[in-house]
């Protein structure tokens, strides 16, 4: 089955047409746990990619490596062509590199609006100096207000725009998580789990808001560990377990990669207990 | 003691000095606590450096007024510097117990024998003030009655003053916390991890924060010590700077008028307390106080309102609950 995705066939660690970011043996120990052991992987640009696994597969952790939340043991990855290891997190947000957290942090004793303005980056007002003089920001804070109302509209939440997001249900919150790391129009968004804790109602609106980023040139990268919740909107499925990519490629084949299977249900789940026992 | 001396010494406590003192170091721990979420424990020790910085640099190096308050800001400025970068990498509980470790070290030393020369030991500093009263364009024989307490020309001159830094330092509080300056610092408060995400540079604003919320308090030191011009070190204990929080949490947090509020309900109370029960001690109604108690009881009757205000009301008198509270 051929795929404009890859170059060759789909297996771990393959080469992708157009990759965005690009991670090469990248590990993290914990102790004496391999929590990420990566050799290569490649995220492709302007794609919706799911990063996907059991519980304990290392899928967040990767992502806050990548994200300069954690320190690795060893490894290097590079983001649109640029060496990205070692860099704070708040570099490689100003670089283009957006997250959200699985635990979602919406700032709740700030209104919705107030959350959304400070997603946007590069803000003359947020300087000490200019901050003292309301001329130099204002018509930026105009602007970046603008964009704000705009994307809660997209999102739905124009109505809560003044509520406190400590008010919000932990779906909104979500939605507001994911909207306000739209602030800053990233090159790639990085969501990890976005669909957990939310209603079934909602999740179809957020899977929608996904594909809505892809529309809009956004390349986007999540953690998911339902596998059917992954087939509706991604264009590439990679399957991390104990750590390791264990499989990759599009998402109808990859479900049904006897890796993926092992991963999920355990190796053995197909041996009859009886059998075992009578082996021993 | 009458009703009406009562009503004047609480009157005179709202608006002396001290109080003012007091409201500053309060307006920058709402900078530090309030707006950014830090957890100083040292706000004592940033005004210490006010008063030690103004004096020294008057007395010893006899700057001018200006030079002197400069001086003074940049201590404070100094001491956040060094107590800021090690620590505010770390948790928000590191800097606590920095700061509260570092104003107890900081007061042992300016009383010591080894700096004996420069800050005068545990006899502190005094009469570094002249040129501040010299600036008083005030009639030298004023008197001004507040009820039955009389305040002279200089009493009246650095009270102007006092509140005149105040009402500055509300003005540069309101331009700040409108800013996108100021969202920043909230954001942090709520969630420093959300806005590294977002690409914000959280180390540096904390910093920022430190710097400024110390600086203000450095202004309030130096007021502070201006009105008995003496500068000790038994000044800047670490009840100083539990006072301060009280303050703090009794006017609400992330406000801009808490600490007003929060230092004048405050030292008015403590006042008025203080007379009722001296009164009461004196009519023989409280047989088992002495009089020379009656000072230290108050403290036990603060701390008791102190825990129903945060039980009943823990935003505080001016605080949006939904905002910001003490929940501890």
């Amino acid at each position: 089955m051929a795929n404009e995705i890859a170059i060759g066939a789909a297996a771990p660690g393959c080469k992708k047409v157009d990759p965005i970011l690009i991670a090469d043996g990248v590990v993290r120990q914990f102790g004496g746990l391999t929590a990420v052991n990566v050799e290569h992987v490649e995220i492709p640009r302007g794609k919706i990619t799911a990063l996907i696994g059991p519980n304990g597969a290392g899928k967040t952790t990767f992502f806050n490596l990548l994200t300069g939340f954690d320190k690795p043991n060893s490894g290097t990855w590079t983001f649109d062509g640029k060496d990205l290891a070692g860099v704070a997190p708040f570099k490689v947000a100003r670089r283009g590199m957006i997250r959200t957290f699985q635990l979602t942090k919406s700032l709740n004793a700030m209104t919705v609006i107030e959350n959304m303005r400070l997603g946007a980056q590069k803000q003359r007002g947020e300087n000490f100096f200019n901050s003292l003089f309301k001329f130099i920001w204002k018509g930026e804070e105009d602007r970046i207000t603008q964009t704000a109302d705009d994307l809660l509209k997209r999102f739905k939440l124009d109505a809560k725009r003044e509520d406190y997001a400590g008010s919000l249900s932990g779906g909104q919150r979500k939605l507001l998580e994911m909207a306000r790391a739209l602030m800053s129009k990233p090159t790639l968004i990085m969501l990890d789990e976005p669909m957990a804790g939310v209603n079934p109602a909602l999740t179809q609106s957020l899977l929608e808001h996904i594909k809505g980023l892809k529309a809009g040139g956004t390349t986007v990268l999540f953690v998911e560990h339902d596998m059917h919740m992954v087939r509706h909107i991604s264009d590439w499925v990679i399957v991390m377990a104990e750590g390791r990519v264990v499989a990759e490629g599009e998402p109808g084949v990859v479900m049904k990669d006897q890796a993926v299977i092992d991963a999920y249900l355990g190796a053995h789940h197909d041996t009859d207990l009886g059998t075992m026992k009578k082996g021993k | 003691m009458d009703l009406i001396s009562i009503f004047s010494l609480a009157g005179n406590a709202l608006i002396s000095p001290m109080t003012v003192g007091y409201i500053l170091c309060a307006i920058g721990l709402a900078v530090h606590f309030g707006y950014t979420g830090l957890l100083n424990f040292g706000q004592a020790a940033f005004a210490a450096l006010g008063g030690y910085g103004f004096a020294i640099a008057t007395l010893d190096f006899h700057w001018n007024i200006w030079g002197s308050i400069l001086f003074g800001l940049l201590c404070s400025m100094g001491f956040a510097a060094i107590l800021g970068i090690p620590t505010l990498r770390l948790r928000a509980d590191y800097l606590a117990i920095v700061t509260i470790a570092a104003a107890q070290a900081l007061r042992f030393y300016v009383g010591s024998s080894t700096a004996e020369p420069i800050t005068g030991g545990s006899a502190g500093l005094s009469q570094f003030g002249q040129e501040f009263y010299n600036l008083n364009p005030l009639p030298a024989d004023l008197t001004f009655n507040l009820g039955t307490v009389s305040l002279t020309s200089g009493e009246v001159w650095i009270r102007i003053v006092a509140w005149a830094v105040v009402v500055l330092a509300v003005i540069f509080m309101f331009a700040l916390t409108r800013s996108p300056w100021g969202r920043v610092l909230k954001g942090i408060r709520e969630d420093e991890d959300a806005v590294r995400a977002l690409g914000k540079n959280v180390f540096s604003y904390k910093l920022q924060a430190l710097v400024i919320g110390g600086s203000i308090a450095s202004l309030g030191g130096m007021l502070f010590v201006m009105s008995s011009q003496t500068n000790q070190p038994s000044n800047w204990g670490t009840n100083f700077t539990f006072i301060t929080w009280t303050i703090l949490l009794l006017g609400g947090a992330a406000t801009l008028i808490g600490p007003i509020v929060g230092g004048m309900v405050f030292f008015a109370l403590m006042t008025l307390i203080e007379s009722v029960l001296g009164i009461m001690v004196d009519a023989g109604l409280l047989p088992f106080l002495a009089v020379e108690q009656v000072a230290q009881i108050r403290f036990l009757l603060v701390g008791l309102i102190l825990m129903l205000l945060v039980i009943f009301r823990p935003q505080g008198f001016s605080g949006n609950k939904k905002e910001i509270q003490f929940n501890g």
